[in-house]
């Protein structure tokens, strides 16, 4: 079965790249399933959203965080930009929660984006918010 | 004699302490030269991957239209971001940066636009207010090890400031200047203009893979709106990290040749404090047989 080439990048490192069988990510408009086959696109990342991507050897799914940046898919390359990108493993979760706290009690301040951001950590690491 | 001596000691004692210092220093930048390396290798997936998207992008939407990319000629105030760093001992790694600047504002100047200087770095900030003038922004504290925050900071700046009009104090061109790391021992002062961006065109060769026909999520006009940005900062990311990895090569060279003289200084005050101390001797030794002959001379029967 073809697998897809995937390259999870932030302007400091690469996150996570190889070979995986699908990666599911949100858009602005709403969640997107990318298979092998799929048509070259170019989208927006929901800002502070969950990037999930099955690896190809059958290992566990890899969660990881993202905030503003976007997607691109073009011949099974799948590249994911963000600016701010965290895997689910690498979370902190206690300073996800706080930051969380703090992004709640500051509500109305901004566009609420902060508040995506912590929980879209806290739910890359696995825990509920 | 004696007090010769006591001095060149002195000497010696104090150029050796510099020495030290010079050395570590040295030590410090080689070990961080690695690490900046390794910074702008790991900033290189992304800043291909945005490249070729924008590429994409623009190749299949010609003549698609972003405030970003069009030229503002009726602003005559033009942005010029000189790239510094916050510590000296660094050689003429500031004093190349900011005259190639100066000869670009007087460039520019000459051209009719009237440059304003946004200053990174504590050692540009301090050259230009030490001469009073005007900056239209600054940021220091993060030239040694910048980060993409910091970078996300400048680039939101420059891009405002580029939206509003000369009125409302904003720019028409943004211009930068930064060190590219060339190897451990070349960096080159680059300049750049950076916005309004240049489309170029180019033909694809034949065999080559023309960038595939993209569809957009949701438009085309609303991942450029998100994409430009992203690039800009992306690019001034870049030329910090190829800074800040310039700056510790040319702390490294400059504390090198510091602590080379250093040394040979250390050598030269030895050898004189060695003859100092063998005149001390031979004209002591010379004072006590003289003594003797004297005595035997007078003295005798």
């Amino acid at each position: 079965m073809a697998t897809l080439k995937v390259g999870l990048v932030s302007p400091e490192r690469e996150v996570w790249s190889g070979e995986a069988k699908m990666v599911v990510a949100q858009t602005i408009e709403g969640q997107l399933g990318i298979m092998p086959g799929h048509a070259p696109v170019l989208g927006v990342l929901l800002d502070g959203s969950v990037v999930k991507i099955e690896p190809a050897d059958g290992g566990e799914w890899v969660t990881a965080m993202v905030g503003s940046g976007f997607f691109s898919i073009a011949g099974d390359e799948v590249s994911v930009l963000a600016e701010q990108a965290e895997l689910g493993t690498e979370v902190d979760v206690a300073d996800a929660r706080r930051s969380l706290d703090e992004a709640l009690s500051s509500a109305g301040a901004d566009d609420g984006t902060a508040e995506r951001r912590a929980r879209a950590r806290l739910r890359a690491a696995g825990s509920e918010a | 004699m004696p007090a010769q001596i006591r001095q060149l000691r002195q000497q010696i004692r104090s150029v050796k302490s510099t020495a030290k210092i010079t050395r570590a220093q040295e030590m410090i930048a080689t070990s961080r030269i690695v690490k900046a390396q390794a910074a702008v290798a790991a900033s290189k997936p992304y800043a291909d991957q945005i490249v070729s998207a924008l590429t994409a992008l623009v190749s299949h939407n010609v003549g698609i239209d972003h405030p970003l990319l069009n030229e503002q000629p009726e602003d005559a105030r033009t942005a010029v971001l000189i790239i510094t760093s916050d510590r000296g001992f660094a050689g003429g790694y500031n004093a190349n940066v900011i005259r190639e600047a100066e000869s670009l504002i007087a460039k520019l100047r000459a051209e009719g636009k009237r440059p304003v200087p946004y200053v990174v770095g504590n050692k540009g900030v301090t050259w230009y207010r030490f001469r009073d003038r005007e900056m239209g922004a600054q940021w220091t504290g993060f030239s040694d090890r910048p980060t993409f925050p910091d970078a996300e900071a400048v680039g939101r700046r420059l891009a405002a400031d580029f939206l509003k009009t000369d009125a409302e104090g904003g720019v028409g061109e943004i211009h930068v200047v930064y060190t590219e790391f060339v190897s451990m021992l070349t960096q080159a002062t680059q300049v750049r203009r950076l916005i309004p961006l240049e489309i170029e065109e180019t033909t694809v060769a034949d065999g080559a893979a023309a960038p595939p026909a993209y569809e957009f999520e949701p438009t085309a006009g609303d991942v450029l709106d998100l994409l430009l940005p992203n690039y800009i900062e992306s690019r001034i990311f870049h030329m910090m990290l190829q800074s800040a990895a310039s700056e510790h090569a040319a702390r490294r060279r400059a504390m090198k040749s510091a602590t080379d003289n250093a040394n040979e200084l250390i050598g030269v005050y030895t050898r004189q404090m060695n003859q100092a101390r063998q005149a001390a001797i031979t004209q002591e030794i010379s004072e006590i047989v003289g003594g003797a002959d004297a005595l035997a001379d007078s003295g005798g029967e």
